[in-house]
């Protein structure tokens, strides 16, 4: 029986390091063991997009170095996946078939890029974009890649066509959905990033399913549901992920799409915890308390990673996890796209749209439940805040509208710190 | 893990005029645009609201930043920004509460503060005060590893403002310390010791309340003729400084002694009863100066004691209060060093919640209005320098924000508050008119200086 660690972190993105530091703050010197499955320090799938198109250079995407981990009185161990949660023995089996045992264990392994079921794709080269060793393949691609199809118009699929086009590669994008960004902007938000994408020569098949999937000499030939045909010399596979939990399938931990959390970020097994892209958590907005989703979203796992964290280290500052707010930020050819909040809950009670801005604003009653906006300025930490507090904008409402950037200020300057 | 220094903003000093997020936008962008200012000040129904980065000691824009672009720097606490790894994703904006990190669309990325290095040029330019550059974190920095030199558990009242003074005092003055502490607050909470132990970590003993000067004189000679290089301090309140105790400080006051003497003045006899001082204002009430039908307070004004310690011509004679620590530092250090030359005398104002009747927890509030108010002067004072106002003591809040938090002033008319303001006016004038070099003394000591001046010339 391996001498157990007094924390097992696995997986080294933002909600697994956010966790350790939280862990820190209130233990510093119990013994911890951070298991990341890449062989690279740790990094963030968020920046990958960057490192296909050049302007980040993998070794400089690192978020914590070797010394800081030793700083930390940290343990990383690099290279190794998790094969099995034993959750009764409170140990791990690892790939090399060696055992970690822990007092309290955090699963942050993120998630997996999810296949479609598109005939053939098994049988083609083809790329996902998800680790980094992802990204330094697609970027050696590039050089002898004149055609690319990049499936799924998501937030990866937007940031790799964008990044594959300023290489100067000539690229498809193909959606099932009608629109871009279906999960954050509505069709007049969508129009303007489309027509962004279009201007920059990049083809846009929406509401277009793939159909089948074969080898073309080093390429791809691809069928879509209308019949018609599309040759490249590179397939980017970015229809979604799913948590990745294969690791715990044996475990008894409960799971529903991911592993079921609580406020405190609890499993069902009372000394595993789970945060980020994995854990399936209280949803802000659900009606229903024992409401979960998936809120795989940056800011979010770092939020979820520090409240993990300090359940883990028994911190009595910990206050319970709100539920998850969708939100995001995305850029595209010098643009600002920005999205707090939900869109289909309240009403729109500001919509303005043209070619090159657009702002909307969805309101409860006279609470903010979502604002949305391409290149209007608005700070969207203050308005998140504004969300889950719950503000009351009644007595503003008229300023708000007319000015959120401002007025949010004023209330933020107020009501907190 | 160090403190840091912080841009601090007052809103009701504020007057909107914008000249910050002028001088902001000039340095960073080189054009006066507020729009590239990394302070945003924006007027809210009478006050004003600020957009600024905290430099939070916990940052969740780093935490957010996929790039490791952002990073906490150790040593000034800034959080700075990369520009060679950012790829612009806006996130860092996403983890900001306060609007402190912001897309610039002139300049095509997030722009925040990195306090220019440690000289912001935005609270250069901030002629209402509203904007300050807070500093005191190099205190915690300075002396948070020095030794506490009196014992835990000394039982002060709840609050006690004493106590601080005497913990920061001593921890800075050191160890190679002999401590006299006559009958008061200091030794009453144990600082001189119970149960034959003693309360304080270096050499301590109590005087009467009419030799403590004399004593710490016999003190300082003897281990000077051993050979022994030795700080001889007193900490005594402000009835065994000014009323008992005043003719043996005087006498060693005039004699040159090299002795370190810390009046902490809680105006008055508090660990007795809380009766009157010579340093009780007028009006307040005291045990002895009872407040009915026909008493009113105090009928007298308090003796103005640092003045006359510096009309002995001491090495150095300070005012300092708690509410304003890093002034308070700058003249113990002074001080200090001034009594290994000849004798230093620090006054200490000391809010007594007991004596005072106010809430435990205002006690530096407390300490911060008597200055602001101007009943408090901070000034220092060394031979051939004169007295310089530490503290300018233009735009003074009312003297009722001061008298109304305090229950000995609870039952003042208005011609006693007028009083007192009258007093208020006349020691500025008084203190101002020596910092101008108006008073004889004052003015010879500028002859002096302007004769030496001319002699080396």
């Amino acid at each position: 029986m391996p001498v157990p660690n007094r924390y097992v972190i696995v997986g080294a993105s933002h909600a697994g390091l956010e966790a350790l530091r939280a862990i820190r703050m209130q233990d510093a010197e119990g013994s911890l063991a951070m298991i990341t499955r890449d062989d690279a320090l740790p990094y963030s799938p968020t920046v990958l997009p960057y490192v296909v198109s050049g302007r980040s250079a993998p070794e400089r995407v690192a978020l914590k170095d070797e010394a800081w981990f030793a700083e930390q009185k940290a343990q990383l161990l690099r290279g190794r996946t998790v094969t099995a949660v034993e959750a009764t023995a409170n140990q791990l089996r690892l790939d090399d078939g060696s055992l970690i045992g822990y007092e309290r264990l955090l699963l942050a392994t993120g998630a997996a890029p999810q296949l479609p079921p598109i005939p053939g794709l098994r049988g083609v080269k083809f790329h996902v974009l998800r680790r980094l060793d992802d990204a330094i393949g697609l970027h050696a691609a590039l050089p002898s890649v004149k055609q690319a199809v990049v499936l799924g118009a998501g937030l990866i699929g937007m940031h790799a066509a964008e990044n594959l086009a300023k290489a100067g590669v000539q690229v498809t994008l193909v959606e099932l959905q009608p629109r871009v960004l279906a999960g954050y902007f509505d069709a007049d938000a969508a129009a303007i990033i489309e027509s962004a994408f279009s201007d920059r020569g990049v083809r846009l098949l929406l509401g277009r399913r793939a159909a089948g999937v074969a080898a073309d000499g080093a390429g791809i030939r691809l069928q879509l549901d209308d019949g018609s045909e599309l040759t490249a010399g590179l397939l980017l596979v970015a229809t979604g992920v799913a948590p990745a939990m294969e690791c715990i399938a044996d475990s008894g931990i409960a799971t529903d799409r991911g592993i079921l959390v609580d406020e405190r970020m609890q499993t069902s097994v009372g000394n595993v915890w789970a945060a980020g892209d994995v854990a399936q958590a209280r949803d802000f907005y659900g009606t229903d308390a024992g409401a979960r989703i998936i809120n795989g979203i940056l800011p979010d796992a770092v939020e979820q990673g520090r409240i993990a964290g300090q359940a883990m280290a028994g911190d009595p500052a910990l206050r319970p996890y709100p539920g998850g707010v969708p939100l995001n930020t995305y850029t595209f050819f010098g643009q600002q796209a920005v999205s707090v909040g939900r869109q289909d809950i309240g009403e729109t009670v500001l919509r303005e749209a043209d070619r090159a801005r657009y702002l909307k604003i969805v309101m409860q009653q006279d609470q903010l439940t979502g604002i949305f906006g391409i290149n209007a300025p608005f700070d969207p930490g203050i308005m998140w805040e504004l969300i889950l507090r719950r503000i009351d904008l009644g007595p503003l409402r008229a300023a708000f509208l007319a000015d959120p950037q401002t007025v949010a200020r004023r209330i933020m300057s107020r009501s907190w710190r | 893990m160090p403190a840091y220094n912080t841009i601090a903003f007052r809103p009701e000093l504020c007057n909107g005029c914008g000249d910050c997020m002028r001088s902001c936008a000039s340095v960073k962008t080189g054009s006066a645009d507020p729009a590239n200012s990394r302070i945003q000040i924006a007027a809210d129904d009478g006050s004003y609201a600020l957009a600024l980065c905290r430099q939070c000691a916990d940052p969740k824009c780093v935490a957010s930043c996929p790039a490791a672009a952002l990073d906490k720097h150790g040593d000034d606490g800034v959080i700075a920004w990369d520009g060679s790894k950012c790829v612009n994703c806006l996130l860092c904006t996403v983890g900001c509460a306060y609007g402190g990190i912001v897309y610039n669309a002139a300049e095509r990325h997030v722009v925040k503060c990195d306090t220019c290095d440690g000289d912001p040029a935005c609270v250069k330019v901030c002629d209402t005060g509203a904007l300050r550059y807070i500093t005191t974190a190099r205190i915690y920095n300075e002396v948070g590893d020095l030794e506490d030199l009196f014992a835990p558990g000394l039982s002060g009242c709840q609050g006690c403002n004493t106590e601080l003074v005497m913990r920061h005092t001593l921890r800075r003055i050191g160890p190679d310390t002999v401590l006299a502490t006559p009958p008061g607050c200091i030794p009453g909470m144990g600082a001189v010791g119970y149960n034959g132990l003693t309360g304080t970590k270096v050499p301590v003993f109590h005087p009467l309340l009419t030799n403590t000067a004399s004593m710490l004189t016999g003190i300082k000679r003897q281990y000077r003729r051993l050979g022994r290089e030795v700080n001889a301090v007193a900490l005594a309140g402000d009835g065994g400084a000014a009323d008992v105790g005043f003719q043996s400080l005087s006498g060693a006051a005039e004699r040159g002694e090299q002795i370190l003497f810390i009046c902490v003045d809680n105006e008055g006899y508090m660990n007795t009863g809380m009766q009157r001082s010579s340093c009780t204002p007028f009006g307040a009430w005291t045990s002895t100066t009872p407040v009915g039908e026909r008493g009113r307070g105090k009928t007298q004004d308090a003796k103005n004691l640092p003045v006359l310690m510096m009309m002995h011509n001491c090495e150095y004679v300070a005012t300092a209060s708690t509410g304003f620590m890093e002034d308070l530092y700058a003249k113990l250090d002074r001080a200090i060093d001034a009594s290994k030359r000849g004798f230093a005398y620090l006054h200490i104002y000391s809010p007594c919640t007991t004596g005072w009747r106010f809430p435990s927890q205002d006690n530096m509030e407390v300490a911060r209005k008597a200055v602001e108010s101007n009943f408090v002067l901070l000034w220092e004072f060394a031979p051939g320098e004169g007295l310089r106002l530490s503290r300018d003591p233009g735009r003074p809040v009312a003297i009722t924000e001061y008298l109304r938090v305090l229950g000995k002033f609870r039952h003042l008319a208005d011609e006693d508050v007028r009083h007192i303001q009258g007093t208020v006016n006349r020691n500025l004038r008084f203190i101002e008119g020596l910092a101008g070099g108006q008073h004889p003394a004052m003015a010879s000591l500028a002859a002096d200086r302007a004769d030496q001046a001319g002699t080396q010339r």
